[in-house]
């Protein structure tokens, strides 16, 4: 335990440090390593603890955007926009969660995969709220330079990653992590050893898209234009599944791992090999199956 | 009669869903294994008719024939090559391995053919046919006939040869069939094999209706997902009865809120469905 | 005294199937209990309805004076009725000692932490299996299992154990073992319900006997007339042997 908080301060301090040394393209990096970061940390409650594949990502994402969007559309201020928007995507989570997490494997997956893409085409068509297709703009929380709004983001996308960060170490030392685990290594055993797994499986489920929900709604702020086919996009799902099977599921620098490495080798191939992205990411994803399953955290055992 | 002409509609597209189904529908229930992939099968098949008809003069029709055994042979060697190695494990795992199979294949085909649409435009065109009050295109009934044809086959073979109700055996329990001397992993191959004929057959039936473009799969795996919770999975007859279905429902749909939001609406069943049977619809509980 | 748990009634329908047909029975506190059938009788379906796996159709369940007919499987654990199973489930990735441990956290009354590992402990020390705490639980042994399935079953502190086929896979020297381990159980006030198809083991631990054949209670009573009940010999040997 001591090792870890020894690490956690260690990481703290160099994230603290970086928007005193980077300039704006790299408090950009930066901003987006954070929410890769509590993407991941968020699947890692549902997918890696509980054991439950959800593709659900986008969908708290997008909400989250949209709510903080449509919040400050009518006049509600960043801070508390952005902490709505948490609050609707988590009572979300919970209602999808009762209905969704009957479903079993396969069943649940495409289900939660379902559900976003349900989402985008609704809000899509709620025009009148949203916009539509065509999009909603933002206002610009503080109207300075350059740098210093990057380094604003930079910091609003940290207080999530170190909130999320926290209660990912909170749920892993707590009766909740230990009945998730169980859940996840044999969900019937643990209903017949006492374990409530319908409430805790809820539990897991909110926690893993009421972060997502605030990082949407920042970076809707940040980007200060959303659409649905950008902020429901399903790579949201996929990519913090890819970067917690890299890091390694279930464990605790596991998906901050995996995200840093997925965004240095996104940046790599973003910039020199722009055409074939998508087939390199789907590449990546081919070799991690196949030869490292349990991602590179697992390898330290080796 | 409008209702009897949205419901022809229906029917007809309903056919051309069943095929795209069936295959994706016995991956699934005898692998356990949910074939991403099989999207962009369907849009390779309707490349190589799109190619085949404009290129060299070759009917859709016939290139069926040549899809056949090529689509075949692919789906056996991915599945004994790659696949297989990860078929034991969970659900996680390998719905992201054919993921990650599926953006190769698609950043494949957006560098080969670009994200042009193509359509294939038979010359000469094949004209209407009209049946009292309805009116149907030539093109798409007999694309549906071939269709639900194949389906047909494919059903006889699963039903009348050996190795099919060697197929079926291992749906049904992979344990006992491998003591009953059944070797699994061929049978795996050649399942994968047949799932990825139909769908690079259906795709070149569906050039003839359809644009083709990289990313079309998406919404033909988006049907295909809805029809086997909606018939069942490894069940041919489920994938031709939810098929049809999914086809009226999205016929009607379309009409009452636009075409535009049919894909919603079949979604939304899915997750109706769901919510009620959890482990789908009609009969045989697959493997979840 | 009021019994510690009462079954009135209880029917168990699957579909066309009736699993269990109007099933009247009770145990004492303190008692061991065998239950026996053919195959197919409803034993095991018995003990899902009792545990809340499977609702009764009809009929009642009460354990210690409540109705709970209607529970779900992790309340019957949190109520004092733990179960092991014929095959049996443990955590595969999971330390014997957390498997131990999951059990006394969730069902019983152990804080979470290290003082539920100390009391896991203590249950691996009854059984046998101390030496193996922090092995991993999936590569145990079939016998061991049964001994870690006991632990965790102890571990929940029950009121009532339900020990479902435990010995089925076990050779005859384990057999034993396992025997002199739910004596040591049953002599420490666990109630015990347990299903079997050895009769050695039933005639042995049991002060009584009830048996069941396609759904429907058909005999109750002592060891020693259970055996020479025809209704009973008819049930397993079929009609011609019961005249015997």
């Amino acid at each position: 335990m001591k090792r870890t908080f020894i690490v956690a301060l260690v990481v703290l301090a160099v994230l603290l440090a970086v928007p005193l040394t980077m300039q704006a393209y790299g408090l950009r990096i930066g901003t987006t390593m954070l929410m890769y970061g509590v993407l991941a940390m968020s699947w890692n409650f549902i997918g890696g603890m509980a054991g439950y594949p959800s593709f659900a990502s986008a969908a708290f994402f997008g909400l989250g955007a949209y709510a903080g969007a449509v919040a400050q559309k009518y006049g509600v201020p960043h801070y508390a926009a952005w902490a709505l928007a948490g609050l609707v995507a988590a009572l979300f989570a919970a209602a999808l969660g009762f209905a969704l997490l009957r479903l079993r494997g396969h069943y649940f997956a495409i289900a939660s995969l379902v559900v976003a893409e349900a989402l985008r085409e609704i809000v899509n068509s709620a025009t009148a709220l949203t916009g539509g297709g065509m999009g909603l703009n933002l206002p610009l929380p503080q109207a300075s330079s350059v740098e210093a709004q990057a380094r604003f983001f930079y910091y609003a996308m940290l207080g999530v990653a170190a909130l999320t960060f926290a209660a990912s170490f909170l749920v892993r030392h707590s009766r909740l992590g230990f009945g998730l685990r169980c859940i996840q290594q044999n969900e019937s055993a643990a209903d017949m050893l006492g374990v409530n797994t319908t409430l805790y499986k809820v539990i897991a489920f909110v926690l893993s898209g009421a972060f997502v929900g605030v990082a949407g709604a920042i970076y809707a702020s940040w980007v200060h234009y959303i659409e649905p086919p950008d902020v429901f996009d399903v790579l949201y799902s996929v990519k913090p599944i890819v970067m917690v099977l890299l890091g390694g599921a279930g464990t605790l620098f596991g998906p901050l791992l995996g995200a840093g490495v997925f965004l240095g080798l996104e940046e790599l191939v973003w910039r020199n090999y722009l055409s074939v992205h998508t087939g390199v990411l789907g590449l990546l994803i081919v070799l991690l199956v196949v030869f490292l399953p349990k991602g590179m955290l697992a390898l330290r055992k080796a | 009669m409008l209702t009897l002409q949205i419901l022809a509609n229906g029917l007809v597209l309903g056919g051309l869903y069943a095929c795209i189904a069936a295959g994706f529908s016995l991956v699934w229930g005898v692998l356990n294994v949910i074939n991403i992939l099989h999207g962009s099968i369907i849009v390779l098949g309707g490349y190589l008719a799109f190619f085949g008809y404009t290129q060299l003069g070759i009917h859709p029709f016939f290139s069926l024939l040549v899809a056949a055994p090529l689509f075949f042979a692919f789906g056996y060697f991915l599945q004994s090559a790659l696949i297989n190695r990860m078929i034991a494990a969970p659900v996680l795992l390998t719905l992201s391995l054919t993921f990650g199979l599926d953006l190769m294949v698609q950043n494949g085909m957006l560098l080969a053919f670009t994200a042009d649409f193509r359509k294939i435009i038979l010359d000469p065109p094949l004209g209407v046919l009209a049946l009292g009050p309805v009116v149907i295109p030539i093109d798409r009934l007999l694309a549906m006939a071939l269709a639900l044809g194949l389906t047909g086959l494919l059903y006889l073979v699963l039903s009348g040869s050996r190795i099919g109700r060697a197929i079926v055996a291992v749906r049904m329990d992979r344990e006992a069939s491998a003591l009953m001397g059944v070797n699994v992993r061929r049978i795996y191959a050649v399942t994968f094999g047949l799932g990825a004929l139909m769908a690079g057959v259906a795709g070149t039936l569906l050039a003839m209706i359809y644009p083709i473009s990289p990313l079309a799969g998406t919404t033909y795996l988006g049907k295909a997902f809805v029809i086997c919770v909606l018939g069942g999975l490894g069940s041919v007859p489920g994938a031709m009865v939810g098929g049809l279905a999914l086809g009226v429902v999205e016929s009607f749909g379309g009409l009452w809120l636009g075409p535009e939001h049919a894909t919603t609406l079949s979604f939304l069943l899915l997750i109706a469905v769901l919510l009620v049977r959890p482990t789908g619809l009609l009969g045989r509980k697959g493997y979840e | 005294m009021s019994p510690l748990l009462e079954l009135r009634g209880v029917t168990r329908q699957f579909g066309g199937l009736r699993a269990l047909a109007a099933v009247d029975f009770s145990i004492a506190q303190g008692e061991v209990v065998g239950l026996i059938g053919p195959n197919g009788a409803g034993k095991t379906t018995l003990v899902n309805v009792i545990t809340g796996v499977h609702p009764a159709t009809a009929g009642t369940v009460r354990f210690a004076g409540e109705d709970v007919t209607r529970q779900q499987p992790w309340q019957a654990a949190r109520r004092g009725i733990a179960r092991t199973f014929q095959i049996v489930q443990p955590f595969p990735d999971m330390t014997v000692l957390e498997n131990v441990a999951a059990a006394g956290v969730f069902a019983g009354s152990a804080p979470y932490g290290v003082r539920a590992e100390a009391a896991a402990m203590e249950h691996l020390g009854f059984v046998g299996l101390a030496e193996r705490a922090r092995q991993r639980a999936g590569s145990l042994t079939l016998a061991m299992r049964k001994r870690l399935e006991l632990a965790k079953g102890l571990a929940m502190q029950p009121k009532l154990l339900l020990l479902d086929e435990v010995n089925a896979g076990l050779n005859p020297a384990e057999i034993e073992q396992a025997l002199a381990l739910i004596r040591a159980i049953a002599a420490r006030g666990v109630t015990i319900l347990i299903i079997e198809h050895l009769m050695k083991v039933v005639l042995n631990l049991c002060s009584r006997i009830v048996v069941l054949h396609h759904g429907e209670l058909i005999a109750s009573g002592d060891p020693q007339g259970i055996v020479r009940d025809p209704r009973v010999v008819q049930a397993y040997l079929g009609r011609r042997y019961a005249a015997h």
